[in-house]
């Protein structure tokens, strides 16, 4: 059983990765609005960057598509490694589009959001991820 | 969204656009740069999804539909000519004047509409193909609330997650969990599946679980809750069991067989003794596991107690009813006692043995009316305790302590207007319990106790009372100061040695907590006594027990309600006076020559103790002369033994108490009235009052 995020909101840390300024602003001020520890990543590989620094990252927000590294790739490295295998990964895309969503899903992500959307609802699914 | 965040897109968009530039440019010379594709897409990207966040929802729309065309270019499907980098170009103006807010004019629409047929236009299929744009920026996707006003239903649910869950960051306890906080769940964890630990991959998830659960959700808001692992799990919701009632069972062959009365009732039961059980029989024969049959049966259970208690609810369902119409009935429900009083003792006049069982049958019918009456204006204590659960968490934060709160007994019953007074006395205490009592958490840490304090809330039924308790885990009262405070106001003795009882009788005397020296040394007692008139008003009492480093209880024992009385009933003149049959102790004759014997000072000796006694005929000024032979009635008042003199004692009365009207509210030492059954008024004695008034005149002669 993964038993990460088991601290409560309090103590719980989330990496999100997005290249756009405006949305890791608003992401980040909503989350530590509802009581989380944030990291930012500007794309997928200073996420891995990042997360390699952080053991104690309990859950990821990433967009999708991103320079140098995109957020499918991101998904599968993490799923792949060994220190954060079993944290929930939430995407963040615009794209409704079915392969989209299911490519993501395929490279194990947890769970979606689908821009736009508003505060509270970025703030119900990362309460219900992380259980 | 703030302003702060639509600024920052604003800039990011700028920065974007002008990245976009030079990113068409590049493209311009090398068409089939797949990076320089990527990047360009990723620009529209950004400004549209960012763009639908923050609210620039024109440029979201707009920007969508180029977003689309260069999909098309990413993959493959579109060939970047300088057309398309010509119109993009314009778009990207397009875009830049919508982010600088300048007010739109009719040219600039059918600009905007041009640039978009015209990258229509490109794309294979014409005008038609992108047939996304209508789905993008949809406004307040989920959300959806359903009315959940339906009748409860009972699903059936089966959960079976995809074995690599864990792999994708799932959690299905999570989702139980979530489950469970729709409605009344009943969970059984199927372990079958469950292989031999030789083939087990400890990152698969092999459990499936067989849920019942009772909602008035719909079905849709149960599928919500599976959202992101629905499509790999195997999942079935199915109702079992609808709002309505049930169709009609068929009876057993058995019963059926038993009403015909073909066999004896001890013959069924032997012949079904020796029958096994289907859920047995079908496990010995292999065709199901025992967890299944055991799953079936709690499915059964559960439809079952929810069939009883839909019952239930219906059959005692309430209606509402505005308290001044209970007031007016409990009013007429005492004018009857009191008329029923006067029947019963006129009966007894008479003595017609006809007559007397006629008034014992409208007495007993009274009495029972008059239960009922009071039993409606009754309210679970509880509404009152959630009220504190906001001043506790307030108060905690602001003074840096960690404090919980917790209450039992919230079912118990009591009447309304107690409930309504007892608000203010009960601020109090929690108050300062919190204030004074629980200790800072770094200094519960250092005595040995958790860092959270609590404040315990109870209430219990007692015979005709009810017992309300404040408890806290904090440091307790303060010995020494008290102890100091109460020889410096010439309490005690200096060295008096006081039991634990004793010394918190003495915080909640008039003029010792309201010094406002012990208030701050002795750490507690803020308004102690502010509390205790509060009680003594709703004709309560007040205890406190407290242990040093342990902590204090305060329990408060008031009167179910504060419409009847017990009392005893006694005369002085013409006059009547009640006072409450639970401060009472005893009576004793007092003669002439007795009072003579204390030369003045009003104190009789019972068994070898000195009582101090009041003259109700002195404090009420009536006039005449007292008989020979008075009586003093001996009351329990605050803790010390009083006697009043009166000078007959009438007897024991159950009575509906009636308010004074406004003329006569003030009057010192009278808190009520009564009605008696020849129709005299007979006034209820506040006897703490009273004493409290002699003591001051006491006082006022001697200085």
């Amino acid at each position: 059983m993964p038993v990460e995020g088991g601290d409560g909101p309090m103590s719980s840390q989330i990496l999100i990765v997005d290249d756009s300024a405006s949305i890791r602003q608003m992401v980040s001020f909503t989350l530590k609005g509802a009581g989380y520890d944030v990291i930012e990543a500007v794309d997928g590989r200073d996420a891995l960057e990042k997360l390699s620094g952080a053991p104690g990252v309990c859950m990821i927000v990433t967009d999708l598509s991103m320079p140098n590294l995109d957020g499918i790739a991101l998904i599968r490295a993490v799923r792949g490694g060994n220190s954060h295998k079993f944290i929930p990964i939430v995407m963040l895309t615009t794209e409704s589009l079915e392969s989209k969503k299911q490519e993501g899903k395929a490279a194990g992500a947890t769970g979606w959001i689908v821009k736009p959307f508003r505060p509270e609802q970025l703030v119900a699914v990362v309460k219900k991820v992380l259980g | 969204m703030t302003d702060r965040h639509r600024e920052i897109y604003r800039d990011e968009a700028y920065e974007i656009l002008a990245e976009l530039e030079s990113s068409l440019l590049t493209l311009e010379k090398a068409p089939d740069d797949a990076e320089t594709i990527d990047r360009v897409f990723r620009a529209m990207h950004t400004i549209k999804g960012s763009g639908a966040m923050f609210g620039f929802d024109d440029i979201a729309t707009f920007t969508h539909e180029v977003e689309t065309v260069f999909d098309m270019v990413r993959r493959r499907e579109l060939a970047v000519t300088a057309e398309l980098i010509d119109l993009t170009l314009k778009a990207r103006d397009r875009i830049k004047a919508m982010l600088d807010g300048d007010a739109e004019t009719d040219s600039d629409r059918a600009d905007a509409a041009a640039i978009i047929a015209s990258l229509r236009g490109l794309c294979p299929g014409g005008a038609n193909a992108p047939a996304l744009a209508a789905e993008a920026p949809a406004k307040d996707r989920g959300g959806r609330k359903e009315p959940d006003d339906d009748a409860a239903r009972t699903y059936r649910i089966r959960f079976r997650p995809p074995k690599d869950i864990f792999l994708r960051g799932g959690n299905p306890v999570a989702l139980l969990n979530e489950l469970r906080g729709i409605g009344e769940c009943t969970v059984v964890a199927e372990t079958d599946a469950i292989p031999l630990l030789e083939d087990l991959n400890p990152e698969h998830c092999y459990t499936y679980w067989d849920l019942l659960l009772n909602t008035r959700r719909k079905s849709d808001a149960i599928k919500d809750v599976f959202i992101f692992v629905e499509e790999d799990s195997e999942l079935s919701i199915d109702v079992i069991d609808y709002g309505e009632a049930g169709p009609d069972e068929y009876k057993n062959l058995g019963d059926i067989l038993l009403e015909r009365g073909d066999i004896s009732p001890e013959g069924l039961r032997k012949v079904l003794a020796r029958q096994k059980r289907l859920g047995e029989m079908l496990v010995e024969a292999g065709l199901v596991s025992e967890n299944k049959v055991k799953t079936a049966l709690l499915e059964q259970q559960h439809v079952k107690e929810r069939r009883e208690k839909r019952q239930a609810a219906e059959t005692t369902g309430s209606i509402r009813v505005a308290s001044e119409k209970l007031d007016l009935l409990v009013n007429l429900v005492g004018e009857l006692v009191t008329v029923q009083a006067r029947f019963g003792q006129m009966a007894e006049r008479k003595n017609d043995a006809e007559m007397l069982a006629f008034a014992e049958e409208v007495e007993r019918l009274t009495w029972e009316l008059r239960d009922n009456a009071m039993s409606i204006r009754m309210l679970p204590i509880g509404t009152t305790f959630s009220r504190f659960r906001r001043l506790v968490r307030d108060l905690s934060a602001e003074l840096g302590k960690d404090i919980e709160l917790s209450a039992e007994g919230a079912e118990t019953e009591i009447d309304k207007t107690v409930i309504d007074k007892l608000f203010d006395p009960l601020v109090h205490l929690i108050r300062n319990s919190i204030d004074h009592g629980i200790e800072m958490p770094d200094v519960r840490e250092a005595r040995g106790k958790s860092r959270r304090g609590r404040v315990h809330l109870s209430a219990a039924h007692a015979g005709a009372n009810v017992l309300i308790r404040v408890r806290d885990d904090g440091a307790g009262l303060d010995r020494e100061a008290i102890h100091a405070r109460a020889v410096a106001a010439g309490l005690i003795a200096p060295g008096a040695e006081l039991t634990d009882k004793e010394l918190s009788a003495l915080i909640v005397l008039p003029g010792f907590s309201t010094a406002e020296a012990v208030t701050s040394v002795s750490g507690r007692g803020v308004g102690m006594d502010v509390v205790r008139r509060g009680i003594e008003a709703l004709r309560g009492s007040m205890e406190i027990d407290s242990r040093p480093g342990d902590g204090t209880t305060v329990t408060v024992r008031l009167p179910l309600t504060l419409a009847i009385i017990d009392g005893l009933l006694m005369s002085v003149g013409s006059g009547f006076f009640v006072l409450p049959l639970h401060a009472v102790e005893e009576c004793i004759e007092l003669t002439r020559a007795d009072a003579a014997k204390s030369h003045g000072r009003d104190i009789a000796v019972v068994r070898g103790h000195a009582v101090p006694y009041i003259r109700l005929r002195e404090r009420f000024g009536i006039a005449g002369e007292p008989p020979d032979i008075e009586q003093i009635v001996i009351a329990d008042v605050e803790g010390t033994r009083v006697g009043f003199v009166v000078d007959r004692v009438v007897g024991e009365l159950q009575t509906v108490i009636k308010s004074l009207g406004r003329v006569y509210r003030d009057v010192d030492g009278v808190s009520g009235s009564t009605i008696l059954g020849d129709g005299t008024v007979a006034l209820i004695l506040d006897a703490p009052r009273i004493v409290r008034g002699a003591e001051r005149d006491e006082r006022d002669s001697l200085q």
